[in-house]
């Protein structure tokens, strides 16, 4: 309890844990929207999330080696996972889809460990960092500092779900994508080619999470091994967000973020991530509560 | 039908077996020795530092007519499995190697606690182990008698760091005694005892810790922690998590520009810091194993410079003394098994706990729990983004930098040095 005698002493340290964690979370909640995605649409879990965000760090990497800036590698990682998770969908997913949701954890958790494999093969276990560029922003003298490359991340992820949300009002494909999620087979009645939906879909989430995995490698590293954390922390969001719900799952992801840093500043880190599960139970337990007491008003 | 059946399968099963017998007696002129690897898994960058320190070192023993046995010359060969990282994975496969490839001789894992989980089997079965990766305290507390480690262990990573810090503070005419310490540590076996080894001599010098925190396995960013840094303003920061607590370490200060006079860190050669974050790794002092730089002279392979020369011309990158210490641990096999006049394992096991060994990786002589107490520990300080040694002081090559300048300071230093 030292800690929060410091913070209470401090108060503009809450500051940074505050803008610390949102930063943070804005990251997970791109990653997020992806999961909400293919699982609201596709009916999907996807555990091979963070190891597309891996790819998509491993791609930004290369592309600095070779000379381009990391922050216009970004959309190109974007590109290219788009074009492996046509891939993937052609090859594995499409075999799943509309399948026990079992079989589609399994069939994803063998993505999963694939790339992972695959990626330590090829790229070979070494930590990898992508050098940002970019300074950081210091404030009251140094007790609050920005790297700019967070607040370039925290808007990407505000970028992002703007656009999305423009997209599936707006656009055809994203209208029949918002008709598969509500009802695949009136939407197939109705002439929406739902492969091409589920196709998009997962390609969609696969570029989402290759520019995150541009700005993790920018803001901390990437190694082949990575991803479990972001598969998790976007699990965890879409849980506390639910599905669909683009606003819910900035708040979500902004939340986890700033309470997470608070819980390693005040409980210390070996207590941050026991924290965060121990709060996904209790909010599970309350969703359940609130649950239950509406089906008792429908009897 | 089923009669049928039972045969094929017998065949079946008598032909794999056939198969397992050939590739794991070895032939009659080689000693096998054998190693569960962590190949992949979040060990796997010193996992393959390991595999090629141990592979350079088989083939310029077997290149310069391999191992003296009696009057005959017998080949190293090294038989791998991937633990995977994990513990229990790991001793299955040193039971496997044992067992069912009947290796002669076991090399140690990479990490404290894979070589925790391996020293009971091998113990088991009796089967001399030589490890070079293995350095928590608690090893070497257990009464093993067939485990050998070449290097020393992990307390004393950065004990020296706490040692320049009370002694420059002397200097500066102030009291260790007011020095506050932070200390930021991947909760496995190794960064635990890197720990305490630090809070034990802070102790001694009256420091007091006002920061000790544990991260979690899957560390991903220690902000949390350096926000506290900025707060509690600690005279040293000592941070212990492999490769990537050292690439974390020196990413996030510096992003974060939180400022403390002295960074001490493990695992910052294998981690490439240098080159990774240039000018952000200055000051930073590193605890290690070994440097290419010292004066030791080896059998096998000349000197450390002449190692370190051929280690990058075969494997491309600079050897870490993770590879070193493997490399040694194959050596001081190559010593036992030559003394011992024969591959029986318990005089091997006595050959080697009397063994008085110089090699490029330094002097080997062990104690009765099995450590080596010949060599000693380097501390590293990155100045002007290269690594000199700063302790001990007969191998060191430049004086401490302490404090380290303040961040504006270095911007303003990096500015005028730009013009």
């Amino acid at each position: 309890m030292e800690n929060l005698s410091v913070l209470i002493e401090a108060p503009i340290l809450l500051v940074q844990l505050v803008v610390g964690g949102i930063l943070i979370g804005a990251i997970f909640a791109l990653v997020a929207y992806g999961m909400a995605l293919v699982w609201g649409v596709m009916k999907i879990i996807n555990i091979a999330q963070g190891e597309f965000v891996m790819l998509g760090g491993y791609v930004v990497f290369y592309l600095s080696r070779a000379g381009i800036p990391p922050l216009a590698g970004v959309p190109i990682a974007a590109v290219v996972m788009y074009c492996v998770g046509l891939a993937l969908y052609r090859i594995v997913i499409f075999r799943v889809v509309g399948r026990d949701m079992f079989t589609s954890i399994l069939a994803t958790f063998g993505i999963s460990i694939l790339l992972q494999q695959l990626a330590n093969q090829i790229f070979s276990a070494d930590i990898r960092t992508v050098p940002s560029t970019l300074p950081s922003l210091l404030f009251a003298g140094g007790l609050v500092t920005i790297p700019e490359i967070k607040l370039v991340s925290f808007a990407a992820a505000l970028l992002v779900g703007f656009a999305l949300i423009v997209f599936l009002r707006q656009t055809r494909l994203g209208r029949a994508i918002r008709a598969t999620a509500q009802n695949d087979r009136a939407a197939r009645v109705l002439g929406v080619d739902t492969d091409h939906v589920y196709a998009m879909t997962f390609a969609i989430n696969c570029a989402i999470c290759g520019a995150a995995g541009g700005l993790v490698a920018m803001t901390w590293f990437v190694q082949p091994y990575l991803g479990l954390t972001y598969t998790l922390r976007s699990f965890m969001i879409v849980i506390a967000a639910g599905l669909g719900n683009v606003p819910g799952v900035i708040v979500a992801g902004a939340g986890l973020g700033v309470v997470e840093e608070a819980a390693g500043f005040v409980l210390g880190a070996e207590y941050q991530t026991a924290f965060i599960f121990v709060l996904l139970i209790l909010i599970l337990i309350g969703r359940n509560l609130a649950l239950a007491r509406q089906r008792r008003y429908l009897k | 039908m089923t009669a049928n059946r039972i045969r094929l399968a017998a065949t079946f099963a008598a032909v794999l077996a056939a198969g397992i017998a050939q590739t794991a007696v070895g032939a009659d002129d080689e000693i096998v020795l054998g190693a569960a690897d962590s190949l992949t898994g979040k060990y796997s960058v010193n996992g393959k530092n390991t595999q090629d320190g141990y592979n350079l070192a088989a083939q310029v023993i077997n290149d310069k007519g391999g191992v003296k046995v009696g009057n005959k010359h017998y080949k190293l060969r090294i038989v791998y499995y991937d633990d995977e990282s994990t513990s229990a994975r790991g001793a299955q496969l040193v039971e496997r190697l044992i067992t069912q490839d009947h290796v002669n001789f076991v090399l140690g894992p990479y990490s404290s606690a894979l070589t925790k989980a391996i020293a009971p089997i091998t113990e088991k079965y009796k089967v001399p182990m030589v490890e070079g990766n293995g350095a928590d305290r608690a090893l070497f507390m257990q009464g093993y008698k067939y485990m050998f480690a070449v290097l020393n262990t992990s307390d004393y990573y950065l004990r020296a760091a706490v040692t320049i810090l009370a002694d420059e503070t002397k200097k500066a005419g102030r009291d260790p005694k007011s020095l506050k310490i932070a200390i930021a540590i991947e909760n496995d076996n190794f960064s635990q005892d890197v720990r305490d080894g630090v809070i034990e001599d802070a102790k001694k010098y009256g420091m007091k810790v006002v920061i000790d925190d544990k991260l979690p396995a899957d560390l991903n960013d220690m902000s949390s922690t350096l926000t506290k840094v900025k707060a509690l303003k600690p005279d040293a920061l000592f941070i212990s998590g492999h490769e990537k607590g050292a690439v974390l370490g020196i990413r996030q200060v510096a992003a974060e520009k939180v400022y403390v006079p002295m960074l001490a860190l493990t695992h910052c050669d294998s981690a490439q810091i240098t080159e990774k974050f240039g000018k952000d790794a200055d000051y930073a002092f590193c605890g290690s194993q070994w440097d290419p730089s010292l004066t030791y002279t080896d059998r096998w392979f000349g000197n450390p410079q002449k190692y370190t020369e051929l280690f990058k011309k075969t494997f491309n990158y600079e050897p870490p003394y993770q590879a070193a210490e493997s490399t040694a641990a194959v050596e001081v096999f190559a010593d036992a098994i030559e003394r011992a006049g024969s591959l029986d394992r318990e005089k091997v096991r006595d050959a080697l706990a009397k063994t008085n060994l110089m090699t490029f990786y330094g002097p080997v002589k062990f104690d009765s729990t099995g450590k080596n107490t010949a060599k000693s520990m380097v501390m590293y300080q990155v100045q002007h983004e290269k690594y000199v040694v700063v302790a001990p002081a007969k191998w060191a090559t430049a004086k401490p930098i302490f404090p380290a300048p303040t961040w504006a300071k270095r911007e303003a230093a990096t500015t005028v040095g730009a013009k």
